[in-house]
């Protein structure tokens, strides 16, 4: 009779799955990293070059060229700021929705979500042009504000999701106990939610930091987030692969390590509404 | 003038009428326990008291004071709810002082209150843990030492043993017992359970569908029911309801006190077993429960006449053999077709 492995069948099968599709997703991520460090000739050379003399060259001169750290702060204060203000609008949207219910909460929060299912090139136009007109174009304050908009649908989902785990009858006992509803809110439910608004408030810092979109439609010099940055290197002048490569993985390389960090809780936050 | 007064209290949800009208008077000190089947209104009646669900009609008056309209949080009551509702990311200290700290009080004060509760309830070695280090047990008491801090006019238990287990469920019916005699507390108190009414209450309120059917002690509600629902809701197992037209020839024959539509209530304890060939009325035993200190035997006619008795000596019987029955009529309630009660039963022996 067969030694039985003491790794069975599907165990195996499933690692391999899970292995594979990691590395499919991880591929282009990895052959940016290689990219970034080869010369331009080395960039497109066919076949792709594995093994090469690593260089540092791109990355030099991406920074002399353009400025990294301006856009590297414009998408720190943009995507900080927005998150910030984000979660001061959603938290009590999502906790009226979630303690104060009414016939419409579930409504009003599928209509708020059904803004998500717009492609956002849709609203470009008299998004455009509004922020034409109030003189928001190429300004840091004309994208906090597009980026937390886009995100709040989002946030107040996540943040409702996760009020409304809260027992009701702690809060019950909470007024029981002579809260009022300042109180309740600071001293129960806003301590038994952070580990929730903390993991909306990470989301929402990747997504605003990712957001390329608004971002090379409504700024460029001034108010130019990394995205900016990264879209500058495929010019009409032609495409510089390795510079390119150099650009993309200084403007990813921030939030990938945050988000390194921050693994536990963005997954938390990623699968709220599955471990119900 | 009692200390906590409800005067017509209203309450629907939507079409739904669940509170129908509801008067009682709650004098200080006393225990009143609210009892009745699921859906009668019981916990939303003390949900009503506590505020935290709004009349629809009539008032609440605390202390001389209308509180009808009162936030939760400024009626001075205090609750334990089924589920304990404790604060899961404070401490036990920290859960029994939020009431206190809210109010206040300075801090040598909380500290002095908390801990004298701890001590009454056992807590002492737990003040610093977080509720889910504990026990249900020990979260129950957190949740009682937490009103308890308080001093608060009166305490409000929504039923608070159904999540504990058997033995911890007695044993902490007996520490609410004792712990009612030693503060002297007003208390209202919610259960389905008639045992915990039973033994806890100074009086008991039995609810069906959102009215008061019968208000009085325990013994009042046991021994003189007001009608029948009363009469089979308390008591364990049920009364046994005669429709008169089963014994229609023991109801002439004794020329007992009810119409012939009427029902005869007899306790298991009033049905004695004779030797078969014996007795008023010749039966079948379905099923015996021995529980050790009491007999229960199940037994039927085959006529529709259905009967529990209840006996302390134990039984050779087994199902499937005939008995002879004796039933006390002295000690039988009667009602009429609609359930009234027509006549005082005679107190139980």
């Amino acid at each position: 009779m067969a030694r039985r492995s003491k790794y069975p069948l599907p165990l195996l099968m499933r690692t391999a799955a899970a292995w594979v599709i990691t590395l499919l997703l991880f591929f282009p991520l990895g052959w940016l990293a290689l990219m970034a460090f080869k010369t331009e000739l080395q960039a497109i050379s066919v076949p792709p070059l594995w093994w090469f003399t690593p260089t540092l060259d791109n990355f030099r001169e991406v920074q002399e060229r353009s400025d990294y750290l301006l856009y590297a702060r414009n998408s720190l204060i943009t995507s900080v700021l927005s998150t910030v203000i984000g979660l001061m609008i959603a938290t009590p949207a999502a906790y009226s929705m979630a303690f104060f219910k009414s016939r419409h909460t579930k409504n009003l929060l599928m209509w708020m979500l059904s803004t998500k299912m717009m492609p956002a090139v849709g609203a470009l136009v008299p998004i455009y042009v509004l922020a034409q007109k109030s003189q928001l174009l190429d300004t840091r304050t004309g994208l906090v504000i597009i980026f937390m908009l886009s995100n709040l649908p989002i946030m107040v989902w996540m943040l409702y999701s996760y009020f409304k785990e809260i027992p009701n009858e702690i809060l019950e006992a909470a007024r029981m106990d002579g809260a009022t509803l300042w109180q309740e809110f600071y001293r129960v439910t806003f301590p038994l939610a952070l580990g929730g608004l903390a993991s909306t408030g990470l989301l929402c810092l990747v997504l605003s930091w990712n957001k390329a979109f608004w971002s090379l439609n409504l700024s460029s010099a001034k108010a130019g987030t990394l995205a900016t940055l990264i879209a500058s290197y495929s010019s009409p002048e032609g495409l510089f692969w390795a510079k390119l490569s150099a650009a993309s993985l200084m403007a990813i390389a921030p939030i990938v390590v945050f988000g390194w960090f921050s693994q536990k809780q963005l997954v938390q936050g990623l699968t709220f509404g599955a471990v119900k | 003038m009692a200390y906590l007064q409800l005067h017509g209290i209203e309450k629907s949800f939507g079409e739904l009428r669940v509170i129908k009208g509801v008067d009682l008077q709650i004098q200080k000190g006393e225990f009143i326990v609210f009892v009745g089947p699921s859906g009668c209104g019981k916990s939303t009646l003390l949900r009503l008291i506590a505020g935290l669900e709004q009349t629809d009609g009539g008032s609440v008056v605390l202390d001389g004071r209308d509180i009808t309209e009162a936030a939760s949080s400024a009626r001075d009551l205090a609750m334990v709810f089924q589920s304990y509702a404790l604060y899961p990311h404070m401490s036990v200290f920290e859960n029994m002082s939020f009431a206190l700290k809210l109010a206040q009080v300075p801090q040598a004060q909380i500290r002095e209150k908390v801990e004298r509760a701890a001590a009454i309830l056992n807590l002492g070695d737990y003040l610093h843990r977080r509720p889910k280090e504990l026990s249900g047990g020990q979260r129950q008491r957190v949740a009682i030492g937490r009103a308890i801090v308080r001093a608060p006019k009166v305490f409000l238990f929504d039923e608070p043993l159904s999540n504990l287990d058997a033995a911890l469920r007695g044993q902490t019916r007996i520490e609410i017992a004792k712990l009612h005699r030693d503060l002297g507390a007003t208390t209202v108190y919610v259960t389905h359970d008639q045992v915990e009414a039973m033994t806890l209450a100074d009086r008991v309120v039995v609810l069906r569908d959102g009215r008061i059917e019968q208000v009085g002690t325990p013994l009042e509600l046991y021994d003189h029911p007001a009608n029948s629902f009363v009469a089979q809701f308390i008591g364990t197992p049920q009364m046994n309801m005669l429709a008169v037209s089963l014994v229609a020839e023991l109801a002439q024959r004794f020329a007992l006190p009810v119409a012939a539509d009427g029902f005869i209530g007899l306790r298991p304890e009033h049905v004695i077993l004779q030797p078969q060939g014996q007795g008023m009325l010749h039966m079948q035993v379905d099923l015996v429960e021995a529980l050790g200190a009491e007999t229960l035997l199940y037994l039927s006619n085959g006529q529709g006449l259905q009967l529990v008795l209840r006996q302390s000596a134990r039984s050779g019987l087994h199902s499937g053999q005939s008995v002879g029955i004796d039933l006390q009529f002295d000690c039988a309630h009667y009602f009429d077709a609609q359930g009234r009660a027509l006549r005082q039963g005679a107190a139980s022996v």
